[in-house]
């Protein structure tokens, strides 16, 4: 089953290289139906997942698959190396409730993508194979179990999308792809390294190989004592944790790698700016969460405040400067930095009620960016501009697209009764209840008011009021003397198309089911954290 | 004066002679093949030149029937200890007969032979001539012999090298090569004499035996004769300090010679690198110093891993960036070297093989590129993607994989190379680090190249797709998949390198 869902993209990129590249419509097709099959069988996870099962790290009596679910588990690579003996890489998938949430996620963003660039128009043959490739990559990442595994389907994201951002960008994209790809490679060749030296202090209980298991990682009673990242070798545990986190950081983005994402949004094509602020920026949380917290949970109780800062600065420095943004499309992506603090706050907590508020968090801060991006596109598509400026009064010539960005921004700034509210809240409750950032917690609220200072200005700036002088529409009066909006080049609907509204109603309901009744989320979440923040406790730490 | 042998003596020489020439039958019938070149290139005169490169490859592939034989004899010394028979050899006399075959399909494919040259004439019969000498290097046991093979290498390399004698990039390369070439050999002889003046020995084996009883006595001379013949090897691997003849060299020699050079030259330096250190020089710091070889190679490999990444980064040329780029995988292959022991070599093999299919591939299809576009500009590349698609998709395979992404060949050959530095603990963390930190680097000029590809469009734009033909276009595919292929299931791969990682008379491990 989740081998199926991860690689029915791909196989449906294989299909697509045989289909010539006049036959514009069977690619979206083709694609849209793989999106589509991964959808069901993302819902028949969510369906046949058992919640009461944590995951996380091994199971009873130190089980190799732990209680994670779907496992599928098969050696892969078996090779005899000269002067040390076995080296085993397993194909080893399987979901807890961390990464099934994830998994779900992923499906959602991938169908919305594909139906998003059903306006590409250059290239489409070669947009979609590679789009293809990116969401498979996606998923494997929440799935794999094997840090090796893990490791190929997060580097194989990486050219995906230099060529995504970089064939079909905007005016700058040759800068802003390489940025991209530079700031993340750079935080990955370190994962290499500590993948190697944590194979090297590990092994599997029942095999006892080495071996590159997640599951075995994240049970400190596999480590070797001596071994480079053993537990007596506390200085290169310390280092490895920190370019671990560095190397998900720049993935979240975390002040100060973040100055990619703007550059990365703002050039990208809408359906790559929903996918990547829809799942790509979860991958480093997630990253955090299934890999640097449990394998290191000592150093992670060290480092907890600081992560609590940076998650701060990422939640205040994020809104200052999405207020001063001109360009819409930066502003959401100023905004996403921002929102993504409210997840490394929640972390940083270490208390069940921050982490689920964290997991949470990433969820909605998926569904409703994509939203966002959405919305930021449909006037692109129009106007050709982002600049906040160049519009005004648009509620009373667009008032279905109105609503709906007046939705999804109150979203976005947490109004209560939508799902934003509620992880926020999550988080602020577990930060205020845990002593270490407790004060950190006090300082981040001000976050709040600057989102809801620059979510409100920008809407009232651009849909309350009259037309600006300079504005990019104009307006024709028919002779009923009603005025009509009109577009330069736009000759489709000018409000919500049915496409558009096919994109943004299911993410809507799902905002505001989630804001009123969170546990279809939550519940799957709750287990899994609880046995995250046991293993993380100092308690249980203080006992090995 | 010497004493004449008596008929005993005559007759044990004879004996093990003819027990040893048993042992040589490949490089027999390579050196017969050769011959054979010669004479079919004049027989054949003025007839079609795919005559030749047919017979070449038929030849050469050919030897594999034999090299193949010598899996099943007993290894060894032979040749009274000039020569041995071990399965490190047999690793690289595949890897040399197979490079030898690719730099014939490289040259059957380039057209710029056409306008250059007149008649292939002796190009076929050098390129095995060099295949012999390296096959030689890897089997060499004594230092005589490491010279001798060494130079036939050389000078095979610079007649290929300035092939094109009415180019005059081409001559200038040529003489650029013969002129470094001559310094570093004689750096390397003078090294090779202060060893035998501190043992008395050729042979490898003995002259580490001799140097181990000596203990630490003459540490400085032994550092000073490391470091000659460390530049000796040093210019066949093309590291810093010792590359200076490379960019030149690989810009102006003919694009399948290039290609050769930088896989197979490079190759068998690094195999007769590790078996002499392997064998001859004990691994101690010396007494007066503090140093020893590891450390030399050590400072070799950091400066060949930033300087060519770096460097890279400015160049325009592809064929030249490439250099620079060979320059800088140097670098990663003698981390290998420096880790020593079983697991290293084994990775440094691995390496090697990674390397071979990535860098043929990317030079095959710079040649099928220059063919259609007579440039290798980097300029020129805009808007291949288009016009040439899947030399556009197989050439970003390749230079993904030189990058060391996953899922190619080439991470796994990092992986490799990491997993054994790691393996002697935090000792060699910081050169794993300086090894990662350039391959971000190298991220940047590789991707230049599908950059102009993909992301910027041709000035003269007539869309107009470019064949290079069914043959072309298969073989660009395979090598892809095989890159793709392999960077997902690297088991015969390591199966080999692990066949080949085991050399006689080693006493390090």
């Amino acid at each position: 089953m989740l081998s199926l869902i991860v690689f029915l993209p791909i196989i449906a990129g294989l299909i697509i290289l045989a289909v010539p590249s006049s036959q514009k419509q069977i690619i979206r097709i083709v694609s849209l139906l793989a999106a589509l099959a991964q959808g069901v069988l993302a819902v028949l996870i969510w369906r046949d997942y058992n919640p009461a099962l944590p995951g996380i790290t091994a199971g009873p009596g130190g089980s190799p698959l732990g209680s994670f679910q779907f496992v599928e588990r098969l050696p892969w690579i078996n090779l005899d190396l000269a002067g040390f003996g076995p080296l085993n890489i397993e194909y080893f998938l399987g979901v807890d409730g961390i990464s099934v949430t994830m998994v779900i996620l992923t499906a959602l963003v991938s169908t919305i993508g594909v139906l998003s660039s059903w306006t590409i128009q250059k290239q489409v043959k070669g947009y979609f194979i590679l789009y293809n490739l990116l969401a498979s990559a996606m998923m494997g990442c929440f799935v794999a179990l094997d840090f090796f595994l893990f490791y190929v389907f997060w580097e194989v994201m990486l050219l995906p999308m230099y060529f995504l951002i970089g064939i079909w960008g905007g005016p700058n994209r040759e800068y802003a792809a390489i940025k991209f790809f530079l700031y993340t490679l750079f935080g990955s060749v370190f994962m290499l390294l500590v993948m190697i030296g944590l194979y090297f202090s590990v092994t599997d209980p029942v095999t006892g190989n080495h071996t590159f298991s997640l599951v075995a990682m994240a049970t400190q009673s596999n480590f070797i004592k001596d071994s480079i990242l053993g537990p007596n070798n506390v200085m290169w545990r310390y280092v490895s944790f920190i370019v671990l986190f560095i190397g998900f950081a720049i993935k979240v983005p975390m002040f100060p790698f973040h100055t990619w994402l703007p550059d990365a949004h703002v050039e990208a094509p809408t359906p790559i700016s929903v996918i990547l602020a829809g799942v790509l920026l979860k991958l480093g949380t997630y990253g955090m969460i299934r890999i640097n917290f449990p394998i290191f949970p000592e150093v992670f109780q060290a480092g907890m405040y600081v992560i609590g800062i940076f998650g701060a600065i990422n939640i205040i420095y994020g809104a200052l400067c999405a207020l001063a943004q001109q360009d819409l499309k930066k502003m959401v992506a100023y905004s996403s930095i921002s929102h993504m603090g409210y997840v490394l706050l929640g972390l940083s907590a270490g208390n069940s009620e921050g982490m689920v508020g964290a997991l949470y968090q990433m969820f909605n801060h998926g569904t409703i960016t994509a939203m966002l991006f959405l919305l930021v596109g449909v006037i692109y598509d129009r106007a050709h501009t982002r600049q906040i400026d160049k519009f005004g009064g648009l509620a009373s010539y667009m008032p279905h697209y109105a609503a709906f960005v007046t939705v999804a921004w109150f979203a976005s700034l947490g109004l209560p009764g939508l799902s934003g509210f509620i992880s926020e809240a999550l988080v602020f409750v577990g930060a205020f209840s845990s002593v270490t950032t407790r004060y950190i917690a006090m300082v981040s609220v001000l976050g709040i008011v600057f989102g809801a200072a620059y979510l409100l200005w920008s809407l009232q700036r651009m849909f309350l009021g009259q037309r600006k002088p300079d504005a990019a529409y104009d307006l024709i009066a028919d002779e009923d003397g009603h005025e009509h909006i009109h577009f330069h080049d736009w000759k489709g609907k000018i409000d919500l198309d049915g496409r558009e509204l096919a994109m943004l109603v299911p993410l809507l309901i799902i905002t505001v089911v989630l804001g009123v009744y969170p546990m279809p989320v939550l519940g799957m979440l709750t287990s899994s954290i609880n046995k995250l923040v046991e293993v993380l406790s100092p308690v249980v730490l203080s006992q090995l | 004066m010497f004493e004449l042998p008596t008929g005993a003596e005559i007759q044990s020489i004879i004996a093990s002679l003819e027990v040893s020439v048993g042992c040589f039958i490949p490089e027999i019938y390579l050196s017969l093949l050769f011959m054979l070149l010669i004479v079919v290139d004049l027989v054949a005169k003025g007839r079609k030149n795919s005559l030749l490169a047919i017979s070449t490859l038929v030849g050469l592939a050919g030897s594999f029937f034999f090299i193949y034989q010598q899996q099943c004899l007993p290894g060894g010394e032979f040749f009274f200890g000039m020569y041995v028979l071990d399965e490190f050899a047999l690793f690289f006399k595949y890897f040399f007969v197979l490079s030898g075959i690719f730099a014939v399909i490289l040259t059957m494919a380039d057209e710029q032979f056409e306008a250059e040259v007149k008649s292939m004439g002796e190009y076929y019969a050098l390129i095995v001539s060099m295949v012999i000498g390296m096959v030689m290097m890897a089997s060499s046991a004594d230092l005589i012999m490491i010279f001798l093979s060494m130079e036939l290498v050389s000078f095979s390399a610079y007649i290929l090298t300035g092939y094109f004698k009415r180019n005059p990039r081409s001559s200038e390369a040529a003489l650029k090569y013969l002129v470094y070439g001559a310094v570093s050999s004689g750096l390397m002889v003078y090294g090779f004499s202060l060893i035998y003046g501190l043992t008395g020995e050729t042979n490898l084996i003995k002259i580490g035996a001799v140097l181990a009883a000596q203990g630490n006595e003459h540490s400085l001379v032994l550092m000073l004769s490391s470091l000659l013949i460390i530049a000796g090897f040093g210019y066949k691997i093309g590291a810093v300090p010792f590359h200076f003849w490379s960019p030149d060299v690989y810009e102006g020699a003919p694009t399948p010679v290039t290609a050769y050079l930088s896989v197979a030259s490079k190759a068998a330096g690094v195999a007769l690198l590790m078996r002499f250190f392997s064998i001859a020089i004990p691994h101690a710091p010396s007494a007066q110093t503090g140093i020893d070889w590891v450390m030399i190679l050590l400072a070799l490999s950091v400066g060949s891993m930033i300087y060519g990444n770096v460097v890279a980064l400015w160049q325009k040329n592809v064929k030249r960036m490439l250099a620079y780029s060979s320059i800088a995988h140097a670098g990663y292959l003698l981390l290998g070297i420096i880790v020593m022991g079983k697991f290293g070599t084994q990775a440094t093999l691995f390496y090697l093989l990674s390397y071979f299919l990535m860098n043929f591939g990317a030079f095959y299809v710079v040649i099928l590129i220059a063919n259609k576009t007579g440039s290798e500009h980097l300029d020129d590349y805009r808007g291949l993607g288009k016009k040439m698609p899947l030399a556009a998709a197989a050439l970003t395979v390749f230079l993904v994989s030189l990058v060391g992404l996953p899922p190619t060949l080439g991470f796994i050959g990092k992986l490799m190379i990491f997993s054994a530095l790691l393996d002697k603990g935090s000792l060699y963390l910081w050169l794993a680090l300086i090894g990662i930190m350039t391959s971000v680097i190298s991220l940047y000029y590789y991707m230049l190249i599908p950059l102009n590809m993909y992301l910027r469009e041709s000035s003269q734009s007539d869309g107009k797709e470019m064949n290079p033909g069914i043959f072309a276009q298969v073989l660009m595919a395979v090598l892809m998949f095989l890159t793709l292929y392999f960077g997902l299931f690297f088991t015969p791969l390591s199966d080999i390198s692990k066949y080949g990682s085991a050399m006689f008379g080693i006493t390090l491990h």
